[in-house]
């Protein structure tokens, strides 16, 4: 159930369609995103999952206003996405990036790339920045002599902390997690995991939290909203989704992802052939060209997301 | 004459450095052997030196690399004392590899029929038509649909999963007697993943050929491989069938990178990972002794000395005993 007074950030309608220009040739129309619903409470996370071109990271950048959207309203704490200064909107949204190699600037100190956000946006002083940005790094479990090293003196894991303390430096309310662990080692995956564990409850933050790991999403989130193609395709409360799946692909990607442990079932599906490219869709179901359950009636009309035992999916065949 | 297809005693790789006057260890003293038609898991993080290992088998780490071994046979013959012309008769003849990241490891600037062509004539004794043939062959049976329109493709135009596919065609073109995999499916998505893995046990099993599957993911190794080994900063440290390791690991470090995955035990979601504390030490930082020691919870002061034996697959002093839960 929603419940509004929870609600910190909704998303109602979100389209995203990109021009594919050619020289001599008619532009082409990407739909990156098609009418993308869903909410966030406070101190919640909701983990988005789906296999790459299924618009993860495009929902990323538009939900940070780093692309701008087509179509449709989101709203922060209530307001309108269009009527939040840059100011507010950048202390109340923050995104951690998937490569924490690519994502720091090799020529700057972990004091100035930790500093940067408050030095933008904020008039704190020099000292007072320079205390905010210690109490950081010790938070993000970074000592307070690794403040003057430059972003390849650290490992992997560190990197990503720099990146988190980088985030939360202008105190957060939402952090966009954009595959925050896929770079790192098995080790050190589990340290940062429970790092923003910690710091969610420290500091009441709301995750999306986006991962192709499905363990991962499992183990972090609440909620979980499953994408195909740019639409969702399933959406629901963890144990709905990782219990019960009801369309075919969430069915398909579960058994897909390997595991240590598994109770070996004989009647295994695997799913055929390769995601169809998002400039030609099929008329129908998306995923219709791939499932193993489609029935005629998929290639006509695409399936809205309907409630069924307590989630949305949206497939003709789930009961 | 061992049966075995691969027998690897005490295999130790060093690398020079301008920084240090001593060469930087990177394997130390692996031994392992492979059977016709086996498959064995590999895995470990990043600087475990599981990828140095399979250069080193291709005969392809530069002139840097010092590569020192008891024995290294592969069917039969010596491969470090090889000679590089008869090093380029094993190299994708019979031991043949395929790579983490296939966008990369094609030749962007020329087409699929060219590449697989090349490598074909390289090693067979056959005419270009014919290997064209072969070429339409290898595509259909690694599950490319219209192998005829693909080979006129170039690597842009196929997706990561066809092009890993194309990669495998490569690799068994020559019917290699061993294939070398080097995560093979990290770069790839989880449904394509299957399929590529899938792929390549089918192969290995109608081909009889051997396969070394390196990977970082537990779960991929339990799904498809019998035997594993695990390697930490450049040494292995556990060894055995992979049920019963991943049922039952001995070694601290197995241990630890078993239980923190979240899907590993039954576990309440948003809790505390068991975790490794510290990260793997850098090749000039290794430690004396146990190279898991500084990480370890269960260390003790006979761990920070000497080398450790590998004894009944593990390489610890105090193995544990109780299964993980």
């Amino acid at each position: 159930m929603r419940d509004l007074s929870k609600e910190i950030l909704s998303v109602d309608a979100l389209h995203k369609t990109y021009d594919i220009k050619k020289l001599f040739r008619p532009t082409l129309k990407l739909k990156a995103l098609s009418d993308i619903n869903f909410h966030l409470d406070k101190k919640e996370t909701l983990g988005i999952v789906g296999e790459s071109g299924c618009g993860k990271s495009t929902l990323a950048k538009v939900l940070t206003k780093l692309e701008p959207r087509t179509l449709g309203e989101i709203n922060l704490q209530g307001i309108k996405y269009d009527e939040i200064s840059s100011h507010d909107f950048h202390s109340k949204i923050q995104m951690v990036f998937q490569d924490p190699y690519q994502s720091l600037n090799p020529r700057k100190k972990a004091l100035d790339i930790i500093a940067d956000p408050l030095r933008i946006n904020t008039n704190t002083s020099a000292n007072e920045t320079r205390d905010l940005v210690m109490a950081m790094m010790k938070k993000v479990g970074l000592r307070e002599e690794f403040a003057l090293r430059y972003p390849h003196h650290f490992s992997g894991g560190q990197r990503q902390r720099l990146g988190i303390a980088r985030a939360l430096m202008l105190r957060p309310e939402i952090l966009i997690l954009d595959e925050p662990v896929s770079a790192l080692d098995v080790s050190i995956q589990a340290q940062v995991l429970n790092l923003l564990l910690e710091l969610q409850e420290e500091f009441k933050l709301s995750y999306i939290f986006i991962s192709h790991d499905l363990e991962v999403v499992q183990h972090m989130s609440d909620r979980i909203l499953v994408m195909y193609l740019g639409r969702v395709v399933e959406y629901g409360s963890r144990d709905q989704i990782f219990n019960n799946p009801l369309h075919p692909y969430t069915k398909i990607l579960l058994e897909s992802a390997p595991k240590t442990h598994r109770e070996k079932s004989n009647q295994a599906i695997t799913v055929k052939g390769e995601l169809p490219s998002a400039l030609n869709l099929p008329k129908g179901c998306a995923f219709e060209p791939r499932c193993p359950f489609a029935k005629p009636g998929c290639k006509e009309s695409i399936p809205l997301l309907e409630i069924k035992q307590g989630r949305e999916v949206a497939c003709f065949e789930a009961h | 004459m061992s049966e075995n297809l691969l027998d690897i005693k005490d295999l130790n790789i060093f690398f020079k450095s301008d920084k240090n006057p001593e060469p930087i260890h990177a394997v130390r003293d692996l031994s392992f052997s492979l059977k016709q038609g086996e498959m064995l898991g590999v895995v470990g993080e990043s600087g475990s030196g599981k990828s140095i290992t399979n250069l080193a088998l291709m005969g392809i780490l530069g002139d840097g690399a010092i590569v020192k071994a008891r024995e290294c046979s592969f069917n039969g013959r010596e491969l470090l004392s090889l000679k590089e012309r008869e090093w380029q008769k094993v190299r994708g003849g019979e031991i043949a590899m395929i790579f983490q990241d296939p966008m990369t490891a094609l030749n962007p600037f020329l087409t699929v029929e060219f590449q697989i062509v090349e490598t074909i004539l390289a090693h067979l004794n056959i005419s270009k038509s014919e290997a064209k043939n072969k070429a339409i062959e290898l595509l259909l049976q690694v599950g490319i649909t219209s192998p005829k329109d693909r080979l006129k493709s170039y690597p842009f135009e196929l997706s990561g999963g066809m092009a890993q596919r194309v990669m495998i065609a490569m690799a068994i073109s020559t019917g290699p007697k061993l294939l070398i995999a080097d995560e093979p499916t990290t770069a790839l998505d989880v449904t394509i993943q299957k399929q590529i893995l899938t792929l390549i046990k089918s192969l290995q099993e109608k081909n009889n050929m051997s396969v070394i599957l390196v990977t970082h993911d537990l779960g991929v190794v339990s799904e498809f491989s019998e035997r594993v080994q695990v390697m930490y900063a450049g040494e292995l440290v556990e060894t055995g069938n992979t049920s019963d390791l991943i049922k039952n690991p001995h070694h601290p470090y197995t241990f630890g990178l078993l239980s923190s995955r979240p899907g590993a035990v039954e576990r309440l979601a948003k809790t505390p990972l068991a975790s490794i504390a510290g990260i793997v030490p850098a090749f000039h930082q290794r430690p004396v002794g146990c190279q898991f020691n500084p990480r370890c919870v269960h260390v003790q002061e006979d761990c920070k000395k000497g080398s450790i034996p590998i004894e009944r697959g593990v390489r610890c002093l105090h193995p544990m005993m109780e299964a993980l839960s």
